[in-house]
């Protein structure tokens, strides 16, 4: 989009300045890579070192270059431009790690016969010996964590993005900065602040009690399930959801709120039909987060939900499976401890499982987004 | 509205994400006879939760009982030993798992749950504690306790001090430098491991038993797993880690009466057996305070008992019958081998594993 | 609290008196939301205090350390600052340029998939973070930890923030990095969103003053963003203060120490995660006590944030 336009802001001033031929930076590019292979052939080889000073190098001899010939505000503009790109690929790096530490650990775990369609009911240590000895497969899979993690993990979204996006339209539309709307920020803010584990604790704690009052005073358990621990993600989605989405809200320029107040359009239409579909794209990236943040909590789950090894599809009774719990568990508590690698396959493509879900989460929410956006090929 | 609209294809990626795992479960009902559908004559579910210690022998178990008492699902939750013995005493679950017994006042308070007999304490697993290192050419290290007590305080910093090359004649000790690796987390291996120091080498290890370790600066990491996986990572590293997880590292042997111990099930249960009684709480409560400094070099010191602990008297027959029922599968031969034969741990002394079944049998209902 | 403000004459009376009850309706509605999360956080709080309140009002004799709670308590509550405030300064920067570089650098074809993926990263469990800390990237550092651990042996100050290096790099920087690693995708995310809304008349009007494009971005998008960039930064840093798993898995826990690359400090999360489990009693509510003090923090620093924001308030779109 903006890309498009800017992209040729470098070259906007081609006729008023001295100009670089297009392979200068090419050659800038190599010449520092071969300084620094230079002196690191002789100094001894390393990888990262070697890319850390071609770096330095090429930034040092880009922006002199850029600054000699066209001047300082150009040196300038691409000493800047050159930090961008290096700090992209600087975070490249690690995610790119991550990722592919997580990939290439889950593929084998994801691939086994029956990792999606079964749970772990059965599965104790003598399997997994079994297995690590290669007298059998890996068997067990994470179809009690999958469908654990995605209903509460919609419950929870259910109650917390319509809390979070009616009170940010309220804290930007409709509040024009009160003393409630300064308060509620307030605590919104303080909601940022809430240790996931307390969290856990929190929503135990009010459902037992409600568990002990309908049942004289012996809930025996009863809060132990899904929804307790949908309420609990709530309680640390909620700030997420009100903090990106009146942030995005915010963005939306005034001239478009006042251009449909003039055509006599009501306030909540023009809310509803003008300013959330303008904001939608960043309010969709804004709830992503939000499920994103809380897929991966395992905490509040154990406190709330109790740990399953059977498949449960009832968020309002019994124990539930998350993945984040089980990923934990299954690295951290091997079902057999003289032989964690079956575990830790299990949990490795459980990892995988959830990053993927996360993915098609966030392509929805992008498709959404693209659907609902203010069309804008006339510009 | 656009929420609402959201929610929809959020609803059918769920749907979809769903019928992809929808297909039959494949697993084996491990242990179970053919007979499945037949055996036992109850049915419900109970809930346990506590230590994390005994999750890998409780899944066995909860697997095995399948096959006894085919309608009885049981749950446990291993949130810790405290949070466990909370959970139980606050009437959340049936039983807790928990590494250390009742206390005096949690005694008291079960009371109120447990009738006037209050709720009990059996040992159900026990798992031997080894000192493990990562010395490449070195098995079967000799440690006495004041010795390994100094290590693990940190006054010896290398693994050829004189100290440690007069107990391993013979042996060439490398000039490594120890690496102490302990838990980060609270937990009851530590505790029961800082009970030996203290009680075996009280000249040297001056501190209190502790379910955090007392000594300050040294390397530590979260859980077994972790510091197993700590030491294997780091050349001369010493830990302490439950027998069953140390893999390859080798462990340490400690001096018992004149002979050195190694590590092992039937030392761990010796050990156990030898240990007296606390007393003082229910009639039934079969709580030990283990003995650090035995004797008898059939048996291994450095133990880890993990409890159930149950109520006398539960408020319903149904509950009380499965909870009896799975208490006495749990301390039951077969159930101590299903559990050693998964968690690699040590099963309970015939003796032991009889005191705990009739113990069991006390259980009642109040209605 | 007023009546609802009349945005526009009535252009169609009809029509009047349903688009009143429209208005108000859903006025009431969004600000019945608003005050269900005052009830929420209420109900919260008076469950932090009441279970924290053992904690804080008893004699240093019944508490775990034998000390009195603040003396548990600050410590932790250091750590935890020292933590998060190393992963922000050195997440912030790099966030902002990667999505800049996203929204004004990439050509369209690669800022598109690049995006995709940050996003993706964002959902990655902190377990997976911690997993990784832990088993490559902590053990990979242990060499440049030597080596500063050296170098800045002989300089007053510095040899007290790089002292000895740890040998097996699991240390408070190490914790910091990976937290840095961890949020960066959350920043990145919402600094792109708010990028690319930047007004593009504004973009072309410096860029048709002759600007460079280091230029225009320093004339438009960051003045445009600010409120935007501290509001993502924030939501990083409350990731930061109450990450848990990550740092349990990472750091070797210790006394407070000035030292990053050695053993030692701790955070407030990883203390409550590390050892509620096996909590009972008093100590439970000292780590209860603990997560109050995180959440007071929390406070402090959105306070603050929110301070710097109103400076700047005359850019909001929506005054």
């Amino acid at each position: 989009m903006a890309t498009n336009v800017i992209e040729n802001g470098a070259r906007a001033n081609v006729l008023s300045s001295n100009t670089l031929p297009r392979w200068a930076s090419a050659a800038c590019i190599a010449g520092s890579a071969a300084a620094s292979g230079l002196i690191f052939a002789l100094a001894g080889w390393n990888t990262p070192l070697f890319a850390i000073l071609a770096a330095l190098l090429y930034l040092a001899a880009w922006t002199i270059l850029n600054a000699a010939v066209r001047g300082g505000r150009h040196g300038s503009n691409a000493f800047w431009a050159t930090l961008v790109w290096v700090a992209f690929f600087l975070a490249l790096v690690p995610l790119v790690s991550i990722i592919w530490t997580v990939v290439s650990n889950g593929v084998r775990g994801l691939t086994t016969f029956g990792f999606l369609g079964s749970d772990m009911t059965g599965i104790t240590g003598v399997q997994d010996q079994a297995a690590a000895a290669g007298q059998a497969g890996v068997l067990g899979g994470i179809q009690h964590a999958l469908v654990g993690s995605l209903l509460i993990t919609l419950v929870a979204t259910l109650i917390s993005v319509p809390i979070g996006l009616l009170t940010s339209i309220w804290l930007v539309e409709y509040s024009r900065g009160s003393w409630l709307a300064r308060l509620i920020t307030f605590l919104v803010d303080v909601m940022t602040g809430i240790p996931s584990i307390v969290a856990g604790l929190f929503a135990a704690g009010v459902l037992m009690t409600y568990f002990n009052l309908i049942g004289g005073g012996y809930s025996g358990g009863k809060q132990v399930m899904g929804f307790t621990a949908a309420i609990a993600l709530s309680v640390l989605m909620i700030p997420v959801v009100v903090r990106s989405t009146e942030e995005m809200l915010r963005v939306v320029p005034n001239e478009l709120r006042e251009a449909s107040y003039a055509l006599g359009v009501r306030k909540w239409r023009t809310i509803l039909r003008v300013v959330i579909p303008t904001a939608i794209s960043g309010i969709a990236s804004g709830v992503t987060l939000a499920i994103a943040r809380v897929a991966g909590e395992t905490a509040p789950i154990l406190l709330t939900a109790g740990m399953a090894t059977s498949t449960n599809w009832n968020v309002f009774k019994g124990w539930m499976m998350t993945l984040p719990v089980y990923i934990y568990q299954q690295l951290m508590r091997p079902t057999a401890p003289s032989a964690p690698d079956p575990s830790t396959q299990r949990a490795w493509g459980a990892a995988l499982v959830l990053i993927l879900i996360v993915m098609g989460l966030n392509l929805i929410a992008r498709a959404i987004a693209a659907a609902f956006a203010p069309k804008t090929s006339g510009r | 509205m656009s929420m609402k609209k959201l929610a929809t294809p959020l609803a059918l990626f769920t749907a979809s994400a769903l019928a992809l795992t929808g297909c039959a479960s494949n697993n084996p009902t491990s242990g179970a006879p053919a007979a499945s559908g037949a055996a036992g004559a109850l049915s419900g579910s109970i809930s346990g939760a506590g230590a994390s210690s005994q999750e890998q022998a409780m899944t066995a178990w909860s697997t095995g009982f399948k096959a006894v008492q085919s309608g009885v699902t049981v749950q446990y939750n291993s949130v810790g030993s405290g949070s466990g013995r909370k959970n139980f005493l606050a009437g959340q679950v049936a039983f807790a798992g928990s590494d250390a017994a009742l206390k005096t006042d949690e005694y008291e308070a079960s009371k109120a749950l447990c009738g006037p007999q209050g709720a009990f304490s059996i040992p159900a697993y026990v798992s031997p504690i080894a000192i493990a290192y990562n010395l490449k050419d070195v098995k079967g290290l000799k440690l006495d306790a004041d010795t390994a007590a100094k290590i693990f305080k940190g006054t010896i910093t290398t693994w050829n001090d004189p100290a440690i090359a007069a107990l391993n004649a013979g042996v060439t000790l490398p000039a490594t430098k120890i690496t102490v690796v302990h838990r980060s987390d609270d937990s009851g291996t530590t505790e029961n491991f800082t009970d030996y120091l203290a009680q075996a080498a009280s000249t040297v290890w001056t501190d209190a038993k502790a379910q955090k370790w007392p000594i300050a600066g040294q390397e530590s990491a979260q859980g077994t797993s972790g510091v197993v996986k700590l030491i294997t990572a780091t050349d001369g590293a010493v830990g302490y880690a439950d027998e069953s997880a140390v893999g390859a590292l080798g462990t340490a042997q400690v001096k018992v009466g004149d002979a050195y111990v190694g590590p092992s099930a039937a030392g761990a249960a010796k050990a156990v057996e030898l240990s007296k009684p606390v007393g003082g709480q229910a009639a039934n409560d079969l709580a030990v305070k283990l003995d650090r400094k035995p004797t008898d070099s059939s048996a291994y010191p450095i133990v880890l008992v993990s409890y159930h602990i149950f109520c006398n008297t539960y408020k319903d027959a149904a509950t009380a019958n499965m909870v009896k029922a799975f208490g006495k599968y749990v301390v039951s031969d077969a159930g101590q081998k299903a559990a050693a034969a998964a968690a690699k741990n040590a099963p309970l002394s015939a003796k032991l594993s009889a005191d705990a079944a009739a113990a069991i049998d006390k259980i009642t209902a109040a209605s | 609290m007023a009546a609802p403000e009349v945005v526009a004459p009535p252009l169609v009376a009809a029509d009047d008196s349903r688009g009143r009850f429209g208005d108000s309706f859903f006025r009431t509605l969004t600000l019945a939301a608003g005050i269900l999360i005052f009830g929420i956080l209420a109900l919260v709080s008076l469950y932090l205090i009441i279970e924290s309140l053992a904690a804080i009002t008893a004699s240093p004799d019944k508490l775990s350390s034998g000390q009195p709670f603040w003396a548990y308590v600050a410590p932790i509550a250091l750590g935890t600052l020292m933590c998060a405030t190393i992963a922000i300064v050195l997440s912030t920067p790099v966030s902002i340029a990667v999505a800049l570089f996203i929204s004004h650098y990439a050509p369209a074809r690669v800022s598109k998939p690049v995006g995709y993926v940050i996003d993706i990263l964002a959902a990655i469990p902190s377990v997976v973070f911690g997993a990784w800390g832990m088993t490559t990237f902590g053990p990979g550092l242990v060499p440049f930890y030597t080596w500063l651990s050296q170098v800045c042996a002989p300089i007053p100050g510095l040899n007290q923030v790089f002292g000895t290096a740890s040998t097996t790099g699991r240390t408070l920087l190490t914790a910091s990095i990976v937290l840095a690693i961890m949020i960066l995708p959350i920043i990145t995310s919402q600094c792109r969103e708010i990028f690319i809304q930047t007004p593009r008349l504004h973009e072309e009007a410096a860029l048709a003053l002759g600007s460079t494009k280091w230029d225009m971005i320093k004339a438009t998008v960051f003045p445009f963003a600010r409120n935007g960039i501290v509001s993502a930064v924030m939501l990083g840093l409350g990731r930061a203060l109450g990450e848990t798993m990550a740092v349990t898995l990472v750091l070797a826990p210790g006394i407070l120490t000035a030292n990053l690359i050695g053993v030692g400090n701790m955070t407030i999360p990883a203390e409550i995660a590390l050892n509620y489990p096996e909590a009972f009693g008093m100590r439970q509510s000292e780590l209860i006590a603990a997560g109050l003090i995180l959440f007071v923090i929390t406070l402090g620093v959105n306070m603050i944030a929110r301070w710097i924001v109103s400076r700047y308030a005359e850019f909001s779109g929506a005054n």
